[in-house]
């Protein structure tokens, strides 16, 4: 019997790229404003700023997802009871956003500032001849150019957060890949069909994703 | 300062100096706030005892757990990079073939295995295979095969993006003076192809190592099972076994980043073919 047609594993499998999906935009949202954040930081003015803003790409970006996810849990929720939720999988949730945000900012952050370069020394002194502030400078004239120029490795961000977060299944989430390793474990004799269709998912899901932020970047490219 | 950043802001004359000063104190005293606070929250919660952070000076911790578990790591980390290279290379000369029947089941291997999660074929070896062989599948083999798959269709698109990014005339020359298609590809276009991805190919090592880590997932003892799983589970010290495997972590990925900054630079000095300048801009995924 095919295993797809139990409505309880058809109720898993959706419920697990439901979880994907829900980790995926949160994490992403929270990622995108703290990378922008965290680039600004480090082209600012001040040095304490510029400090903690490479300090933070240089952790979080060399450290594995897997080990920030497993501190998140282990170590900011078991050991010093940082509690999001009283819900064990909504906290676990959160958990997992928590250590997904973090992760990601680190590359959102890097690609933000690689934009920046691309931005013409002129608009920048232009800017500044009209006595904008940094903070002006940064956010009415760089930024909005310099997000433009990285709109295609931005969604090779966004696809491999959506892709990770198949390792918040390591602290409880039921999402897809732990929903494939159930279902697998319990139908040993559809191993292939079961593999299939949760890969062809996310492959029906990312790769048009990536066509689209290529489209996308194309024409938002800033014409030069 | 040559940054790009330096043109951002003005060179500041006495009164940003001033303000600049009084921002740095303020954000110096927040910063140092938010690092007491941790602290204090670790020290609620007796992470500081120093029976916790005591293992880490006896060698028995280093010989038992972190350094077997390095060695695993580079192993998996080496013996991936090695197939990866090969797959990458395979798959990208595959996708460039004139011929149909050849890119296109390249095309979508290469797009397939970028698509699907790292994790999603480390279950699929690790778990569905011995279903289908009848015998286990040990760990190892099934994070070398996932981190071979998922990092060589990564590269074969880097190997690709370079040989397209070769000079045509390059090409063109060497077919005039009658070399083969194989000949072209193996002796004028890969060599430089490679050099000019050197940079993006070791990034994206540096991403294949750090993803070596999913092996705790699966109980390979590599660096994070060993150095945070097994020892926290003897001392009782998971909070600072997980500081201090980062920080190994933190300094073998720094070390490989610095070497692909060194290349780059190295590789810059030489003689730019026309092309370079409009390479792709492609940044490594940050898988896991």
């Amino acid at each position: 019997m095919d295993v797809f047609t139990d409505p309880a594993n058809l109720e898993a499998y959706r419920q697990g790229f439901v979880w994907v999906l829900e980790l995926t935009v949160v994490s992403a949202v929270c990622a995108l404003i703290l990378g922008a954040i965290l680039a600004g930081f480090r082209v600012s003015p001040i040095p304490v700023l510029r400090w903690i803003g490479s300090g933070w790409v240089n952790i979080f970006r060399n450290t594995p997802l897997t080990l920030i996810i497993f501190f998140c849990y282990f170590a900011l929720y078991s050991t010093l009871g940082l509690k999001f939720s009283n819900q064990v999988t909504i906290n676990n949730f959160w958990l997992g956003v928590l250590g997904l945000s973090v992760y990601t900012a680190a590359f959102v952050c890097e690609t933000i500032r690689s934009g920046i370069g691309t931005v013409p020394v002129g608009q920048v002194e232009a800017a500044r001849a009209i006595g904008l502030s940094f903070f002006q400078v940064l956010t009415l004239v760089v930024l909005p150019q310099a997000i433009r120029s990285v709109i295609a490795p931005m969604g090779s961000i966004l696809i491999a957060l959506a892709k990770n977060t198949t390792i918040v299944g390591t602290i409880g989430v039921i999402e897809a890949s732990t929903v494939m390793k159930d279902l697998i474990n319990s139908n040993g004799d559809q191993v292939i069909q079961i593999f299939a269709v949760f890969a062809l998912t996310f492959a029906i899901f990312l790769v048009p994703t990536g066509y689209f932020f290529g489209w996308l970047s194309n024409r938002l490219e800033v014409k030069r | 300062m040559n940054s790009p950043a330096a043109v951002l802001y003005d060179h500041p004359g006495p009164r940003a100096r001033a303000r600049n000063r009084i921002l740095t104190a303020v954000i110096g005293v927040l910063a140092l706030l938010v690092v007491y606070w941790v602290y204090g929250a670790f020290a609620n919660a007796g992470q500081w005892d120093a029976y916790l952070w005591k293992p880490f000076l006896e060698s028995s911790t280093w010989t038992q757990y972190i350094i077997p578990g390095l060695i695993e790591t580079l192993k998996a980390a080496a013996l991936s990079m090695v197939l990866a290279l090969a797959f990458g290379l395979v798959f990208a000369v595959g996708r460039l073939s004139k011929h149909r029947w050849v890119s296109v089941p390249a095309g979508i291997v290469v797009e397939f295995f970028r698509a699907v999660p790292l994790l999603l074929m480390i279950f699929f070896v690790f778990f569905g295979l011995p279903y289908i062989t009848g015998g286990a599948v040990p760990a190892f083999v099934a994070v070398v095969a996932g981190l071979t798959l998922y990092n060589g269709s990564v590269l074969a698109e880097a190997f690709r993006s370079g040989i397209k990014a070769v000079p045509r005339g390059q090409s063109e020359a060497a077919y005039a003076i009658g070399l083969r298609k194989s000949a072209v590809m193996r002796y004028v276009l890969i060599p430089q192809a490679a050099r000019l991805m050197l940079p993006v190919i070791v990034g994206q090592l540096v991403v294949l190592l750090k993803d070596t880590a999913l092996g705790y997932i699966v109980a390979l003892p590599e660096l994070m099972q060993r150095g945070v799983n097994d020892l926290s589970a003897n001392y009782g010290n998971v909070v600072a076994a997980a500081i201090v495997i980062a920080a190994i972590y933190i300094i073998m990925n720094a070390l490989l980043t610095r070497f692909a900054v060194y290349l780059e630079r190295r590789s810059s000095r030489l003689p730019r073919t026309k092309a370079a300048p409009d390479l792709p801009v492609q940044i490594s995924e940050p898988q896991g």
